[in-house]
């Protein structure tokens, strides 16, 4: 579906995306995880046929962005990092107009702005205006609006930074439901449980670069223990016992606030800990996330 | 940078013929687009183009035209002063509507309410978003002057039967100032008062100096300049040669409307270019 080898986008001297290349096969579900700024949303801007690369090569559906730009955009369902629906028309004039914007027939796209309501949950507020919807709401009716051609590929740039947690699991509901009927979804986050929710292979990117590649299991097998010991002793101690339990488990690494110690059994590592004598104030051991393997890749957490 | 062979095949088939409509039409879907948002305040649009001609045309060409019952030279004779006005406040009607479409909704569909993104993001080009923008433009500039003129007919201010053109003069004219000020306004990352500028600056003064309300010869010589520049100007002069045979050379008639057409081509080309630019980032 999707191609890209030493794709490159530079802005004067700096190179927002510094040649990466990926391929998205159909059905996949495949996301870029990073910081922000690491380039994610300029790759999707030209994977949407909107950005022209600075060199590499890049495929979309067999055709080039740079010759067959509308041909490639008529294919894709777009959800943009902030919404850009029109606020002077209403919830189904939105979704009408954009039909048009496809070349669909006026009586064929109210028929499926209906339906597409319906699917968004949307339909009782089918007359409202854009600017009285609350913010999940906006993002299902981006979402809908960026189904109204029957895309083969959704592109959807960070789809649920901003919202409360009902609403994202509401939006997740929506986009699994694509992805069984077949759709291909290309996604950019930082939000590791989204990554792991949603993406069936990923790339951890930052600053422009690909770190790593794989599914979120493997990335974690490969890049992380199996468990993480939490550990907070208060940030006046926290350097000081790390100090003394640099040896434990695989790995130590030093945040500001808390000490995560990588072990494939953080129970055993907590006991180790109080039996030298080291109470922490509070403690939790988790399943390593991706959190974790971005943390490895480039010593920097996700969130900033 | 290399190209990518196209290799045939079922999904690029579809999209092949996906992106055929759209190519052809998408100005269009724009323009409908727009002409749907304008729905939504289409009650402020008919009070004005009937109240506007009302107003004008009772202080004007009725109440001001009674300090002047020697009327207006023309030629060998003179013509009424309501006749001279008329087609000056006909052009001004296309110019008023133009400067209000062609400011805010430009900077707008980048920022505030950023339509022209999502356009992008279908099969429609940045040059279509110009042109579907300037076709909406026109779409309220035809019927706004088309209802000025039949307003004018009853105060009687078109002496003669060929004063029908003055709806495409003014229409043009309102054209030429859409297309040059929105090669400007969609230039505008920040909103810093530069479309109170453009009014206060731009359209009063032309309002003013045009020739709207007096002949621009009855100017300091060191102000007709402002005529000569101002595509009111140029369009009301056209106007009234078309509403009473006002007595200008063949030459000067052929100046004013290659003016409003140079105008808008270098406008709406130079803000075809703009658009495009600024979509892809």
């Amino acid at each position: 579906m999707i191609t890209a080898s030493a794709l490159t986008k530079k802005y004067k001297d700096f190179a927002a995306v510094d040649g990466i290349s990926f391929e998205v096969a159909p059905g996949e579900s495949f996301g870029l995880l990073g910081p922000n700024g690491a380039g994610k949303s300029t790759t999707m801007r030209m994977v949407g046929a909107v950005s022209t690369r600075t060199s590499g090569t890049l495929s979309i559906l067999g055709l080039d962005p740079d010759e067959h730009g509308p041909e490639i955009r008529s294919q894709l369902g777009v959800v943009p990092q902030a919404d850009n629906l029109d606020q002077e028309l209403r919830v189904r004039d939105n979704l009408i107009v954009y039909g048009r914007y496809f070349g669909i027939a006026r009586s064929v796209i109210a028929k499926k702005a209906d339906e597409l309501l319906e699917f968004a949950q949307l339909t009782d507020r089918a007359k409202a205006k854009v600017d009285d919807l609350s913010g999940g709401m906006k993002r299902r009716l981006t979402i809908a609006r960026a189904l109204v051609n029957d895309p083969r590929i959704l592109l959807l740039d960070e789809p649920t930074t901003g919202l409360d947690p009902q609403a994202r699991h509401i939006l997740w509901d929506r986009l699994f439901r694509l992805k069984e009927q077949g759709t291909t979804l290309v996604l950019t986050t930082h939000y590791m449980d989204e990554a792991e929710q949603l993406c069936d292979r990923l790339v951890v990117v930052d600053k422009g670069t690909i770190m790593a590649e794989g599914s979120p299991a493997s990335l974690i097998r490969d890049h992380s223990s199996r468990e993480v010991l939490e550990v907070r002793f208060g940030s006046d101690r926290n350097a000081i016992v790390a100090e003394q339990i640099r040896n434990a488990g695989d790995r130590v690494e030093v945040l500001p606030d808390r000490i995560l110690v990588y072990s494939a059994n953080g129970e055993a590592e907590l006991t180790k800990m109080t039996d030298a004598g080291l109470e922490p104030i509070t403690s939790l051991v988790r399943r390593s996330s991706l959190e974790d393997v971005f943390l490895r890749l480039t010593g920097r957490s996700l969130i900033e | 940078m290399s190209k990518t062979s196209v290799v045939a095949g079922p999904a690029n088939q579809r999209a092949l013929a996906g992106g055929r409509k759209p190519r052809r039409w998408g100005s269009w879907y724009i323009a409908e687009h727009r002409i749907r948002g304008q729905r939504s305040y289409y009650q402020t649009i008919i009070a004005t183009s009937i109240g506007n001609p009302l107003v004008y045309l009772f202080a004007l060409g009725v109440g001001l035209a009674a300090l002047v019952p020697q009327g207006i030279p023309n030629g060998a004779g003179t013509i009424s002063y309501l006749a001279f006005v008329a087609p000056a406040l006909l052009a001004t009607a296309a110019v008023t509507v133009a400067a209000e479409e062609s400011t805010y909704p430009f900077m707008m569909g980048f920022k505030w309410n950023p339509i022209f993104f999502a356009m992008n993001a279908t099969p429609l080009s940045g040059n279509q978003v110009a042109n579907g923008m300037f076709i909406a433009i026109l779409a309220r500039i035809v019927p706004t002057t088309l209802i000025y003129f039949v307003v004018m007919l009853f105060f009687g201010a078109v002496p003669s039967g060929w004063g029908v053109l003055g709806i495409a003069t003014a229409s043009l004219t309102g054209l030429a100032i859409a297309t040059v000020v929105a090669s400007y306004t969609s230039r505008i990352e920040e909103d810093k008062g530069q479309m109170a500028m453009i009014m206060r600056f731009g359209i009063t003064p032309m309002f003013l100096f045009s020739g709207t309300f007096f002949p621009l010869e009855s100017l300091p010589w060191f102000l007709q300049w402002i005529g000569w520049i101002s595509p009111l100007w140029h369009g009301t002069q056209l106007g009234r040669v078309a509403a009473y045979g006002l007595d200008e050379p063949a030459w000067l008639i052929a100046v004013h409307i290659v003016y409003l057409l140079a105008l808008t081509i270098v406008g709406w080309v130079a803000t075809q270019r703009v658009i495009t630019r600024r979509l892809n980032k």
